[in-house]
């Protein structure tokens, strides 16, 4: 129990059997399956027990009393976070024992907990104050010295104030057990007991702030946030997190339009209990003083001049006539961080009123290689449908083979579901990387691969006969309880016979695995892994890891070239009357340039006009700034980006917790949401885009989400998800492909970031908070 | 490069290996470590750590819990007076006042020249024989006055 | 240069038997422990003598006629709690000797320790052979470091002479001992927090169950006893069970030490039959209270609640009678408080104590000691206000019961008998009157 995770202690939630125990609390019947928590027992039937250290899924401390209940035929009060439920059992948790126990508790963990509420962060959500305003008293009796201790800075955001801390040890814990980081403990004993950062005066860890989180009180507080608002002044706005791609849920903290941070507060988001650093604290890239706050047009002299947005609009629209009418080329690169519903609208501008498919957008996952591969009548018939897998699958996965990628960094939300799975159900990891990654903590086994990519070693899984076996030495796992970091410890190879032959007998001792993959495999590689996935036992389905918030939605919505929504082949000629018919007007039929091709053509002078939204495509690729000349450039993005810088025509955009509409993380989850900040000046992309429609003499209709959701749910394959799921705030999973797609021609156009959990391109660059951590964790 | 002498990193490896689990040997090793360097400097405790196949954090969780070990140097003769009730009955808070007189220094401080320190301590299972203390690892009991005086100087003498 | 007060020969009224080896420096030596009997009993257990081996369930059986209670606090049958380690099963069962005494008034653990080690050994190795274990653990506290030594002594001679490791002495049982130091944590003596601390970890107790008899020691079951506990077993098992049981009382077999400690006479470590009569331990033994006379007795180490003089006077020394009349045997601690000893200032230095000792972790412990210590300061100070002899008790009260270990009991448990029993005298500290003791010292200067 000293470091508090690994106490010997009945698991929240260990797996139940199959019979229920029935027991009594305050007279009426309850029934639970064996092994329950009586604290969640009651919970579940709405009887509510108070409690600061019992946090579900956490390993039990028993240590805040407030628990407290009376179970006949035991003489002590019992801790109801540490009681099973047990056949008859009689439970009373109102009794004036049972009061008089829990105003104690009250009363002792206020003795030495300054009532600085007024200047705390946490005033107004706090536990301790909700708990002392309905179990306390209503005086103090303690009149002794308070202990004092100075407030300790750990982080660029994270606080420590030992005497407002009331060690219920969830920091600890969710540290530890919950981010396999392990970056806090606990010093010194009794009264002087203290929480303490890993690196004596400072924190050297992930900067998750799930330490913040979880405080109960104002002990840990946020320096991103730290009095700048009280929590009444602000609007809780869920929105989805608009950096990585897995889709977690956010609430936006705003007050008079400002977005003053992202928290977990209601925790019933996709993420559960989860967020990371980008989530909780990249927000602030909305307030950054370099904002764009008005539409800019190239002057005379080469400077760009702010403009009216009719001005700005009308010199698009004048400019593209003038090239339409001269057959020129346009070409048209959309965001991986818009909504789904401007990734639809941009292509339909692009195909319908413009007439190109030069369409694309940065890529990141071969999604289409995997839904390709899945419609294999070979992969479809071994395996029932869906084969995608939505993030909560990890939690409860039974086995998960993850190939490529580092989630830890790059998918935080799905590294948390995969160490869940692994901490809390047993699920069993296989691990094939070129690389050490993190996650070999939680792995079963992990093939370290030592020559070949694992392209090299997924077709080697899936035709063994055919070449030599790349070379891979299976390693070894973390020794139980193993709680150095950042290091992990050195990797033990195991010289195993057979290397890969035994990795794959191992999983094929596996039922229902999971196979999550990264950006390592793209075109035949996919489908080597999809033809081995079948071979597996089981309902085998997949996850393929793309790097941003709507990489996913970018793909589905048809931002490609060669691809219209749903992974429909412009080439099909049935496909593009389908849409034809939609949009009211001819589509473009031979496919077209892919993102790096475009800006070739501009190298060649071969293209006329540029529209970039909210993507950064001369960082990638970049471009002669003479030749840009003859090709008319227009960017709409919030910041002015390299490749804004040599536009003809910004235009200033709103970011994605500015915007009503629907996002789909990598696992093919569709979120929606509601506009959380607002920001003067700028606009919706798809605000721009309907405009600039308009005034090319085509209605795109009012800029609404919701309408042109309703028009994806009709039209793209997967998207006729439930609404009411939607509303609820859940996830539902798109399954966007029922038929062969092409093969992309281009796989080395998936051309992934490797974001740090610290970087997140343009947005990264311009949160000040992110900056700092990042700042921080370079230093020698 | 280890802080310690050969012979205690040949006992630290030694007491490692002697239990089922070597992270066993951790308070031992860190009472160790601290009689042969007065205290437990962040090398020591860096170096216990690497040899356990643990985190800094989690050696410095365990220092922190024990009362006998320090992570600061006590005098060369650290004076620790009992107090607790059998020998409060029998005139330890009087040694203690008078260990503090004598050496110049309070409760937790150690002398100019490093030759002392005090410590108020709890029982230490002395308890027939109060007022007792010990210096260093040494116990020295039915204490009174003039007999503390003779101690101290008697390790004043041994230097 | 510690020094090593020489051991006083019996009191008539001692019974001695884990005490029968203090003061012969024979025991000190393998090879003088044989020469007093020692190592007979594991023979006779191990059948190394000719005889038959004694199963394990005859040797539990054996003690459990015995009517063996714990002796390091708890009073728990021995017997018993060696019967609740399952048989057979995968993972390997320890024995831990309880070694960490560190109960305020309790000094009787050391002796056997210093002048009897071989004694322990043998009892552990006697334990280990009737749970199946193969491996035991000493864990003394980190202030005895003498006794360390002398028992790393010990283990290496038996080691030498086959006594443990391998095939102890041909009899193919097999048995190893490890002696392992604390470092300064009364909290450790608490049985799960002891497992913690020899883990490595901070010595914070565990929840229970899963009690140590199925997951104690690395998970694995678990029995632990207190040093003289493991001491009494070698007699047990070579003069029997019913022998040891007539020593006592019903349900209280046996004699143990009672460390008589604070303002009385002939202070000492006296081994009695359970049942004796404290008045008799006070009085005849320990030869009359010194500088005054008795006010109040604590029976059982710092943490059991005290008896006033009239109280102590009419009691009789075992669990039960001790339990009957409000208190716990505990420990043996008896210390003894004559009439010129502010009880103010006892409770208040009681209660530093465990304030000092609480290892934090649950909430009513930690802030509850701390406020009562802070507020006794005041009050003996000077600064007391009337309601504050009600809150000491108020506090206290929500103290008791409410904690993770026993250890919010100990400190509760005293507090709260002594403001019920001395009531008038934190009374006497109001209004601003100094401590009416305060004028003369109510320690007894050594003589």
């Amino acid at each position: 129990m000293p470091e508090t995770p690994s106490k010997p202690a009945p698991a929240a939630g260990a797996p139940a059997a199959p019979a229920e125990v029935h027991f009594t609390v305050n007279g009426h019947t309850l029934a639970a399956a064996p092994g329950t928590l009586l604290i969640e027992a009651c919970r579940a039937a709405n009887i509510e027990i108070p409690s600061f250290c019992y946090y579900p899924k956490l390993s039990l401390q028993a240590a805040c009393r407030m628990c407290l209940v009376e179970v006949e035929k035991i003489p002590k009060l019992q801790t109801a976070c540490t009681t099973v439920v047990a056949e008859g059992m009689v439970v009373h948790t109102e009794t004036p024992t049972v009061h008089a126990a829990r105003k104690s508790a009250i009363e002792f963990i206020l003795t030495n907990h300054p009532l600085d509420c007024p200047v705390c962060d946490a005033g107004g959500e706090c536990e301790l104050q909700d708990m002392t305003f309905r179990y306390g008293a209503a005086v103090s009796r303690f009149d002794e010295p308070k202990r004092h201790r100075d407030e300790q800075q750990w982080s660029p955001v994270v606080y420590y104030d030992r005497p407002r801390c009331i060690l219920c040890y969830r920091c600890v814990r969710v540290c530890g057990e919950g981010m396999d980081v392990w970056a806090l403990g606990v010093g010194n004993r009794g009264i002087l007991s203290t929480i303490l950062p890993n690196h004596q005066d400072h924190l050297e860890c992930e900067e998750c702030g799930m330490c913040i989180d979880i405080c109960p009180v104002g002990a840990l507080t946020s320096g991103a946030y730290r009095y700048q608002t009280r929590p009444w002044e602000m609007q809780h706005v869920g929105a989805i997190c608009a950096f990585c791609g897995d889709g977690c849920k956010t609430t936006l903290g705003v007050r008079n339009g400002v977005i003053l941070r992202g928290d977990n507060r209601d925790k019933n988001g996709i993420n559960g209990d989860f967020l990371c650093v980008k989530g909780r604290y990249g927000t602030d890239f909305t307030r950054h003083p370099e904002r764009l706050k008005s539409p800019l047009v190239r002057d005379a002299s080469g400077e760009l001049r702010p403009v009216s947005w009719a001005y700005a609009l009308e010199t698009i629209t004048d400019r593209w006539r003038g090239i339409q009418a001269a057959h020129g080329q346009f070409g048209v690169i959309g965001s991986t961080r818009c909504s789904n519903e401007e990734s639809y609208q941009l292509q339909k501008l692009a195909r319908r009123v413009l007439g190109t498919n030069h369409v694309d957008h940065h890529r990141s996952a071969d999604f289409p290689a995997l839904f390709d591969a899945l419609a294999q009548p070979a992969g479809a018939a071994a395996q029932p449908l869906p084969q995608l897998a939505d993030s909560g699958a990890l939690k409860t996965a039974k086995a998960v083979l993850l190939v490529g990628g580092d989630p830890t960094q790059e998918h935080p939300l799905l590294a948390w579901n995969l160490r869940w799975a692994h901490r809390l159900a047993g699920a069993s990891l296989y691990v094939l990387n070129r690389r050490d990654i993190r996650l070999r903590r939680q792995a079963r086994r992990m093939a370290l691969l030592t020559h070949g990519t694992e392209a090299d070693a997924v077709r080697y899984l899936a035709a063994p006969q055919r070449g030599d076996p790349p070379q891979a030495e299976l390693t070894a796992v973390s020794p139980p309880g193993d709680k150095r970091w950042p290091q992990t410890p050195p990797s033990t190879p195991q010289p195993i016979p057979g290397g890969l032959e035994e990795f794959r007998a191992e999983l094929a001792q596996e039922r229902d695995v999971i196979i999550v993959f990264g950006p390592e495999l793209t075109g035949d590689a996919v489908q080597a892994l999809v033809r081995f996935g079948a071979s597996l036992p089981g309902h085998t389905r997949y996850i393929a890891m793309a790097d941003n918030a709507n990489s996913r939605g970018a793909a589905d919505m048809g931002l490609y070239p060669d691809l219209l929504p749903g992974y429909l082949p412009v080439a099909d000629g049935a496909a593009r009357a389908h849409f034809a018919a939609a949009w009211g007007g001819d589509i473009p039929a031979a496919p077209g340039w892919n993102q790096r091709q475009m800006v070739e053509a501009v190298d060649r002078r071969e293209l006329d006009a540029l529209y970039v939204v909210g993507a950064n495509p001369f960082r990638l690729d970049p471009v002669n700034a003479a030749n840009l000349k003859s090709c008319f450039l227009v960017v709409q993005d919030l910041f002015l980006t390299e490749t804004a810088q040599a536009a003809d025509v910004v235009l200033p955009a709103l970011s994605l917790y500015e915007k009503s509409g629907t996002v789909t993380n990598t696992c093919g989850e569709v979120q929606s949401q509601r506009r959380g900040g607002s920001f003067e000046g700028a606009k919706t992309d798809m605000e721009i885009i309907h405009a600039l429609a308009r005034l090319l003499g085509a209605d795109f209709g009012r800029p609404d989400a919701d309408r042109v959701f309703s028009e994806i749910r009709a039209q793209v394959n997967g998207y006729d998800v439930s609404l009411v799921q939607l509303m609820a705030g859940r996830g539902a999973l798109a399954v966007p492909r029922d038929g062969a797609a092409p093969r992309q021609a281009a796989p080395q156009m998936i051309r992934p970031n490797h974001d740090s959990l610290f970087t997140a391109g343009t947005l990264g660059r311009y949160s000040a908070t992110l900056n700092a951590v990042l700042e921080k964790h370079s230093r020698p | 490069m280890s802080v310690f002498s050969p012979a205690t990193r040949d006992r630290f490896e030694r007491l490692a290996a002697s239990y089922p689990q070597p992270r066993s040997a951790l308070v031992p090793m860190l009472l160790y470590a601290q009689d042969e360097l007065g205290y437990l400097p962040p090398e020591a405790i860096a170096e216990i750590a690497a040899l356990l196949g643990e985190t800094e954090l989690a050696v410095r969780e365990v220092i922190g819990y024990y009362s006998m070990l320090r992570t600061a140097p006590a005098g060369r003769y650290h004076v620790q007076v009992c107090t607790n009730i059998s020998c409060m009955l029998r005139g330890g808070e009087e040694v203690l006042a008078h260990c503090q007189r004598r050496l110049g220094i309070h409760n937790r401080q150690t002398t100019p020249d490093g030759m002392f320190s005090i410590e108020e301590v709890e029982c230490m299972g002395a308890c027939a024989w109060a007022p007792a203390l010990q210096v260093n690892y040494d116990f020295h009991q039915e204490l009174d006055p003039a007999k503390v005086d003779e101690i101290l100087e008697k390790y004043r003498r041994q230097g | 240069m510690a020094e090593r007060p020489a051991y006083p020969a019996a009191h008539p009224a001692e019974v001695r038997v884990v005490s029968q080896r203090f003061g012969d420096p024979r025991a000190a030596t393998l090879a003088g422990y044989l020469d007093t009997g020692g190592y007979q009993a594991l023979g006779k257990a191990l059948g190394l003598n000719g005889g038959e081996a004694m199963a394990p369930e005859a040797i539990i059986e054996e003690v459990k006629k015995s009517s063996l209670r714990g002796r390091g606090g708890a009073g728990f049958p021995t017997g018993l709690k060696w019967s609740f380690i399952p048989k057979g099963g995968d993972k390997p069962k320890y024995v831990l000797c309880n070694a960490d005494e560190s109960e305020p008034g309790t000094c009787k653990d050391r002796l056997i320790l210093e002048h009897d080690p071989f004694a322990i050994i043998e009892g552990i190795t006697i334990a280990g052979r009737a749970i199946g274990a193969q491996r035991g653990f000493i864990y003394i506290r980190g202030e005895y470091r003498y006794v360390l030594d002398i028992m790393q002594r010990a283990l290496a001679e038996a080691y030498a002479a086959g006594y443990l490791g391998a095939n102890i002495r041909g009899s193919g049982f097999s048995f190893d001992i490890l002696a392992h130091t604390g470092a300064g944590a009364y909290e450790c003596g608490e049985e799960s927090a002891l497992m913690e601390s020899l883990e490595g970890k901070r010595g914070i107790p565990r929840l229970k169950p899963p009690f140590p008899a199925i997951s104690g020691l690395y998970g694995c079951p678990t029995v632990i006893n207190n040093v003289e506990t493991l001491a009494s077993v070698p007699p047990i098992i070579l003069r029997g069970g019913d022998w040891f049981l007539n020593i006592g009382l019903p349900k209280n077999g046996g004699p143990r030490l009672f460390s008589l400690s604070g303002q009385v006479q002939n202070r000492g470590v006296y081994e009695l039959p359970l049942g004796f009569p404290l008045r008799r331990l006070i009085e005849e033994v320990g030869g009359g209270v010194l500088g005054g006379s008795l006010k109040a007795v604590v029976p059982g180490g710092s943490s059991t609640p005290i008896f006033t003089a009239e109280e102590a006077l009419g009691l009789n020394l075992d669990y039960d009678s001790v339990g009957k009349a409000g208190s716990f045997l505990g420990s043996g601690g008896v210390v003894v408080i004559n009439d010129r000893t502010c009880m103010v200032r006892f409770a208040l230095r009681v209660m530093q104590f465990y304030r000092h000792e609480s290892c934090g972790w649950c909430v009513p412990c930690r802030e509850g000691t701390n406020w009562l210590q802070l507020a006794l300061t005041r009050f003996h100070r000077g600064d007391g206000r009337p309601e504050d002899v009600d809150l000491f008790t108020d506090v206290a009260q929500n103290i008791l019961g409410r904690t993770l270990c026993p250890l919010g009991d100990a400190a509760a448990m005293p507090i709260l008998s002594i403001v019920r029993k001395f009531r008038s005298e934190f009374e006497d500290h109001l209004h601003g009157r100094p401590c009416p003791f305060a004028a003369e010292s109510s320690a007894v200067p050594v003589a």
